[in-house]
C-alpha cells in the first residue's frame, strides 16, 4: 500500500479499504526495516502514531474525517513537537523535547494526521546535502552512496523511500526543491508568509518557509491546504484569503507562457541535466504552453546575498542557544564566560558555527552597510527582475539543481563549491515567491527535478502546471529500491 | 577656569500596558520568580513575537504630548548581545527608525524662569530579565518576569547646564508620563529609570568635552548627587593634566562616588540590524489624530488654564500643576470653596508643609480635597478665622473630622456679634486704662504703633475667635472717639 500517492491513500481510508492503523503499522515496518541504513528519521513516534490512527480511525468511522485524516506523516524534525524531542539535526538541542506545538504540526493534528516521527536535516537547516546533521548523514534511497540533497533532506529520504505518505520540509534557500529534485519528489516552497514559522525553529527569519514534500502535485496541494493561513503568532505570516489549492489542477495548460531564465541555462549546468530539462519544456510546449526567454540579470549575486542575509539573521537566530535555560550545556563551567564559550562550542557542529561567524562579521561595525545593506539591496534587485519577468510570463521554469546528486563526502571539505548548488533555488526565497519542484525525468539513473516558479500567491496556478505535466508524465511514479 | 557642564539624559520608561511588549505575559510587579515568563519570553525555539499595540498607543501619547514627530514607519531592530538575563541573546529595540523623533519639554527652573529642553527621540524596547547574585551559593538565579516588559527609552539632547536642570527635566518627564498614564513612574520598582551623560568643557568653548555615562540612578535626589559628584570628579582630573576617558560608571549612593563600569574599548559592538520577525510598524495619520483627540490636559496647558482661568502666578500654576495629583487634588479644593487663590495658598502652605512632614504623597493626603475645600468655605463666610483655620486643619489632620465637626466640638465658631465684641473691648479697654490714657495723649504716627498692641490684647480675650475685621473697625472707633 505504500505504493499509493496520499491522496489515493486517502481514498482508501474513506472507502475503509484500509484503517490508518494498518497503513501506520505498515510504514513503521517499513521504517524499521529499510532506515538503518538511510537514516532519513531521528525519532520515530511509534506509539504517538499508533494512538492518532486509533483516534483517526474513529473520525472516518464517524464522518468528520477529512483529507488528511489517518495518513501517516513525517515532519522535520526543526517544527516543535509537544512532548517530543525537537533536534533540528544539532547536538545542541539533542536533550529539548519541546513544550509547545508549532502551527504548522498542529494543523495536520487537528486534520487528523498520523505523526510517524521527526525527520533527518541538515544541523539547523544549515546545508544542501544534509550532511551537517549530528545524527548522520541521510542516503539518497535513489543511490545510498550519494546524499539526498538538504536540508531536508531525511523528509525527501523517507517519502522518496515509501517510509512516508508526506512529508513537511523548510525552504530558506532551497531546502524543500533541492532535495525533492534529488529523490524524485513533488515539493512546494510556499510564497514567504503563506505558512506560519509559529513553532519553527529559525534559520534565517526572512527566508525561511515550510511546505509540503510529496509524491505528486496533487498531494501537495491536499497538504498545503492544511499549512496554509494566517497565524497571528507570526507576524509575518500574511492575511490573504487561502483559496482551494485542488481546484485548478485540471485546469488546460493552453496559452500558459512559461519563462526560461536565460541565466540559468548557462556555465556549470550538467548537460543531462540540461538535456532532461529541455524533454520537460518540449512537453508543457505540447501541453500547450508557450515557451518564451525571460532575463533575471541579478541572479548570480543571488548566492553571495543569500550567505550574507541568512548568515547575518542565524547569527542572531542561534544566539539563545547559550546553555543556560534549554538545550546542551557544557559539564562544570567555571564561569559565565565559559559556560557560554564551551556549551557553544560544543554543541554547534563546524557549518553552523561558520555561518554564526559569518553572520556576525557581515553585521559588525564597520562592515555592515558594506555587507549587510549591500546584500539587502541586491535582494531588492532580485525581486524586481521577478516582478520584470512575471510582466511576460505566467511561470519561471529551470532546474532545481545544476549538478545531479554527489557523493556523500565529495564536498564536504568545499563550503563554497556546495553553496553554489543553490544558485536556482535560493532567488525565489529572496524574493519570496513561491516555487515547486517536481521530477523530471532521470539523467544516469538519478532523477532530476524541475523548478516552476510563480508570482506571489500563485500556489494553485503552480500546482497546476505540475499536476498537467504529471497527468503527462509518469517520472513522479518511479520509485526507488 | 570656568567649566561649563553639559548633561543630557536617557530616561527608560517601562510602560503600563497590561502585557508584555512581544507576548501575552501579565506584567505586574512583584510576582513569584519566573511566573510571568511565557515561551516568547523564555526565548524558547521557534517562538516569534508579536507586537503589542498599546505599547505603540502610549508612545504616540508620548510623542504628540512633546510636540515631536512621530514616525510613522518605525522599525524594530536586533541589539546582540550575550547575557542570562537576556533570553533571545538579542534585546528586541528601535535603531534607525524610532517611534518617536526630534521634540521638546519646557521645563521650570528653580527661580521660575522657563527653559526648552530638545528630546533627541523616544524608542521602544523590551526590558531585559534580572539576574540574581543572592541565596544561590556560587551560582546566579534568573528571574524573566521582567522579561519583555515595554520600555520607552526618551533621550534628550545634552542641553541641560546643571545638575538641577538635569532634575527639573527628569521631574518634567516623569511627570509627564504620569499625566499620559503610560507609565506608573515608580522609581523605586525601576519603572521610571535614568541614565545621565555627563561633561565639562571650559566656558566659551563650543565643542563638547568627552562625556561618561553614569548608569541607572533610581532617585531625582541621586540624579542631582551623581551629577555634581561627577562633574568634581571630571574637573579635578583635568585640572590635575588628566583626561576623560568615555565610560559607563555607576553612582554608588553609599560612597557619594562614581566607579567606571566599563569603557568604550569594552562596549559591545552591538551589531543592530532590523528584527526580520516584525513588519515595519506603519501609523496611519487617522490613527495620531485619535490619538491625539485623546489625550488628558497635559502640564503646560494646565499651568496655563490655572494662569488665565484662576489668576494664578506662573509659580503658583507651575506648582500646582508638577503632577496630576497635585492638580487634580488644587481643582478639587477649588471646586468646592469656589476660590482658587485661597485653594491655593493652602494646598502650597500648610497641605504641602504637612504631606513634607510626614513623607508622603498627595494621594495619601490624611486631609481630603473636599475636606479642605470645606474649611475654606468656614474661612469665607467668617464662620473662623484664618489663624483658628490652622488649627481646624491640625484637626482635620489627626482624622478629628471635617471643619464643621471640629469647630462645632471645639466651640471655634468666629464671634462677629457687634454688641458681644463691643462688651469684650469694653473690657479690654478698661483692664489696659493707662495705655489708653496714652494711646490718648498721642500723635498720629504713634498711635498706629500702639494700635496692634490693643487688637492682640482684644483677639486674646476672645480667644481668637473675634471676627478681626470687626476687631479692628470698632477698637478704632472706642479708641479715637
Amino acid at each position: 500500500m505504500h505504493e499509493k500517492t496520499l491522496a489515493e491513500l486517502s481514498a482508501a481510508l474513506h472507502s475503509k479499504a484500509i484503517s490508518s492503523v494498518e497503513l501506520t503499522e505498515h510504514y513503521l515496518a517499513r521504517i524499521q526495516q529499510l532506515d538503518g541504513t538511510l537514516n532519513s528519521f531521528i525519532t520515530v513516534t511509534q506509539e504517538l502514531a499508533l494512538e492518532q490512527a486509533r483516534a483517526a480511525d474513529a473520525r472516518l468511522a464517524d464522518g468528520s474525517a477529512g483529507p488528511l485524516t489517518g495518513i501517516p506523516l513525517a515532519h522535520k524534525d526543526l517544527f516543535c513537537t509537544r512532548g517530543v524531542r525537537t533536534s533540528c539535526g544539532s547536538k545542541m538541542l539533542d536533550n529539548f523535547v519541546a513544550p509547545y506545538e508549532s502551527t504548522v504540526t498542529q494543523r495536520f493534528i487537528d486534520a487528523g494526521a498520523v505523526t510517524l516521527g521527526k525527520t533527518n536535516m541538515d544541523e539547523f537547516a544549515m546545508g544542501s546535502s544534509n550532511e551537517s546533521s549530528f545524527y548522520g548523514p541521510v542516503r539518497n534511497p535513489w543511490n545510498q552512496e550519494l546524499i539526498p540533497g538538504g536540508s531536508s533532506g531525511g523528509s525527501a529520504a523517507a517519502v522518496a523511500a515509501r517510509l512516508c505518505a508526506a512529508a513537511t520540509g523548510t525552504d530558506t534557500g532551497g531546502s524543500i526543491r533541492q532535495p525533492s529534485g534529488f529523490t524524485g519528489l513533488t515539493g512546494l516552497k510556499p510564497t514567504y508568509g503563506r505558512v506560519s514559522r509559529w513553532g519553527m525553529i529559525a534559520y534565517a527569519s526572512s527566508l525561511d518557509q515550510a511546505g509540503p514534500m510529496a509524491r505528486t502535485a496533487e498531494d501537495c496541494a491536499l497538504l498545503l491546504q492544511a499549512m496554509a493561513g494566517f497565524d497571528e503568532r507570526d507576524s509575518t505570516s500574511v492575511e490573504h484569503p487561502v483559496p482551494d489549492y485542488s481546484a485548478e489542477l485540471n485546469q488546460p495548460l493552453q496559452g500558459l507562457r512559461v519563462g526560461l531564465p536565460k541565466e540559468y541555462f548557462g556555465e556549470g549546468l550538467d548537460a543531462g541535466i540540461a538535456n532532461t530539462i529541455d524533454q520537460a519544456v518540449k512537453q508543457l510546449q505540447a501541453l500547450g504552453a508557450e515557451i518564451r526567454e525571460v532575463s533575471l540579470p541579478n541572479a548570480e549575486l543571488a548566492i553571495p546575498a543569500y550567505y550574507v542575509i541568512a548568515s547575518a539573521e542565524a547569527s542572531s537566530n542561534l544566539s539563545r542557544f547559550d546553555g543556560v535555560r534549554y538545550g546542551y550545556r557544557c559539564e562544570n563551567p567555571t564561569d559565565l564566560m565559559d559556560l557560554y564559550l564551551r556549551s557553544r562550542e560544543e554543541g554547534f557542529g563546524a557549518e553552523v558555527k561558520r555561518r554564526i561567524m559569518v553572520g556576525t562579521y557581515a553585521l559588525s561595525a564597520g562592515y555592515y552597510d558594506a555587507y549587510y545593506l549591500q546584500a539587502q539591496k541586491i535582494r531588492r534587485l532580485i525581486k524586481n527582475d521577478f516582478l520584470a519577468a512575471f510582466e511576460q510570463v505566467d511561470v519561471i521554469l529551470s532546474p532545481t539543481s545544476p549538478i545531479p546528486a554527489f557523493r556523500i563526502g565529495e564536498k564536504i571539505d568545499d563550503p563554497v563549491s556546495l553553496y553554489l548548488t543553490d544558485i536556482y533555488t535560493i532567488t525565489a526565497n529572496l524574493a519570496g515567491v513561491p516555487g515547486v519542484a517536481l521530477p523530471a525525468g532521470f539523467a544516469d539513473d538519478l532523477p532530476v527535478g524541475m523548478q516552476l516558479l510563480g508570482p506571489y500567491f500563485s500556489e494553485p496556478r503552480l500546482l497546476n502546471v505540475a499536476h498537467q505535466y504529471q497527468q503527462a508524465t509518469d517520472w513522479h511514479t518511479r520509485a526507488p529500491l | 577656569m570656568q567649566w561649563e557642564i553639559v548633561i543630557g539624559l536617557e530616561i527608560h520608561a517601562q510602560l503600563t500596558t497590561a502585557s508584555k511588549i512581544f507576548s501575552g505575559s501579565a506584567t505586574t510587579f512583584g510576582a513569584e520568580p519566573n511566573t510571568q515568563a511565557s515561551l516568547v519570553d523564555l526565548a524558547m525555539p521557534g517562538t516569534l513575537p508579536v507586537l503589542n499595540a498599546q505599547a505603540v498607543k502610549n508612545a504616540v501619547k508620548f510623542g504628540l504630548a512633546i510636540d515631536a514627530e512621530i514616525g510613522m514607519t518605525n522599525v524594530f531592530a536586533r541589539k546582540n548581545y550575550f547575557y542570562p538575563d537576556l533570553p533571545k541573546g538579542y534585546q528586541i529595540s528601535q535603531m534607525d527608525l524610532p517611534i518617536v523623533g526630534k521634540g521638546h519639554v519646557d521645563i521650570t527652573l528653580d527661580d521660575g524662569t522657563v527653559k526648552r529642553v530638545g528630546v533627541t527621540r523616544a524608542h521602544l524596547e523590551e526590558d531585559a530579565g534580572k539576574s540574581l547574585h543572592e541565596d544561590f551559593q556560587g551560582m546566579s538565579g534568573i528571574d524573566l518576569n521582567r522579561a519583555g516588559t515595554p520600555l520607552l527609552e526618551i533621550v534628550s539632547e545634552p542641553d541641560m547646564r546643571s545638575a538641577k536642570e538635569a532634575v527639573a527635566y527628569a521631574r518634567t518627564i516623569h511627570s509627564l508620563v504620569r499625566y499620559l498614564g503610560i507609565c506608573d513612574g515608580n522609581m523605586a520598582e525601576g519603572s521610571f529609570r535614568c541614565d545621565c551623560n555627563v561633561s565639562v568643557r571650559p566656558k566659551g568653548q563650543t565643542e563638547f568635552g568627552t562625556r561618561c555615562e553614569l548608569k541607572n540612578i533610581n532617585s531625582f535626589r541621586f540624579i542631582e548627587r551623581a551629577i555634581n559628584t561627577e562633574v568634581q570628579r571630571q574637573i579635578e582630573l583635568i585640572e590635575d593634566g588628566g583626561t576623560v576617558v568615555q565610560e559607563t560608571r555607576l553612582y554608588d549612593p553609599n560612597k557619594d562616588e562614581t566607579r567606571s563600569m566599563r569603557s568604550k574599548e569594552e562596549a559591545n559592538d552591538y551589531r543592530y540590524f532590523p528584527d526580520p520577525d516584525l513588519l515595519p510598524v506603519v501609523i496611519e495619520p487617522s490613527f495620531v489624530e485619535q490619538v491625539r483627540s485623546e489625550l488628558p490636559e497635559l502640564p503646560q496647558q494646565k499651568r496655563e488654564r490655572f494662569q488665565s482661568e484662576f489668576g494664578l502666578s506662573a509659580y503658583d500654576a507651575s506648582v500646582l500643576s508638577a503632577s496630576r495629583e497635585m492638580a487634580d487634588y488644587f481643582e478639587q479644593v477649588q471646586r468646592t470653596c469656589g476660590d482658587a487663590k485661597l485653594a491655593a495658598n493652602w494646598v502650597m502652605g500648610e497641605l504641602s508643609s504637612l504631606l513634607n512632614k510626614s513623607d508622603i504623597e498627595i494621594d495619601q493626603s490624611p486631609v481630603s480635597a473636599e475636606q479642605l475645600g470645606g474649611m475654606i468655605l468656614r474661612i469665607k463666610d467668617n464662620t473662623i478665622s484664618g489663624k483658628i483655620a490652622k488649627m481646624v486643619f491640625e484637626a482635620m489632620a489627626n482624622g478629628e473630622g471635617d471643619a464643621d465637626q471640629i469647630i462645632e466640638a471645639r466651640g471655634l465658631k468666629q464671634v462677629t456679634d457687634t454688641g458681644a465684641i463691643e462688651a469684650m473691648l469694653d473690657e479690654v479697654l478698661a483692664a489696659n486704662a493707662a495705655q489708653v490714657e496714652q494711646y490718648r495723649a498721642s500723635d498720629e504716627a504713634k498711635r498706629g504703633k500702639m494700635f496692634g498692641f490693643f487688637v492682640g490684647q482684644a483677639m486674646k480675650a476672645s480667644r481668637g475667635k473675634a471676627n478681626p475685621q470687626q476687631v479692628n473697625q470698632l477698637l478704632k472707633q472706642k479708641l479715637d472717639g
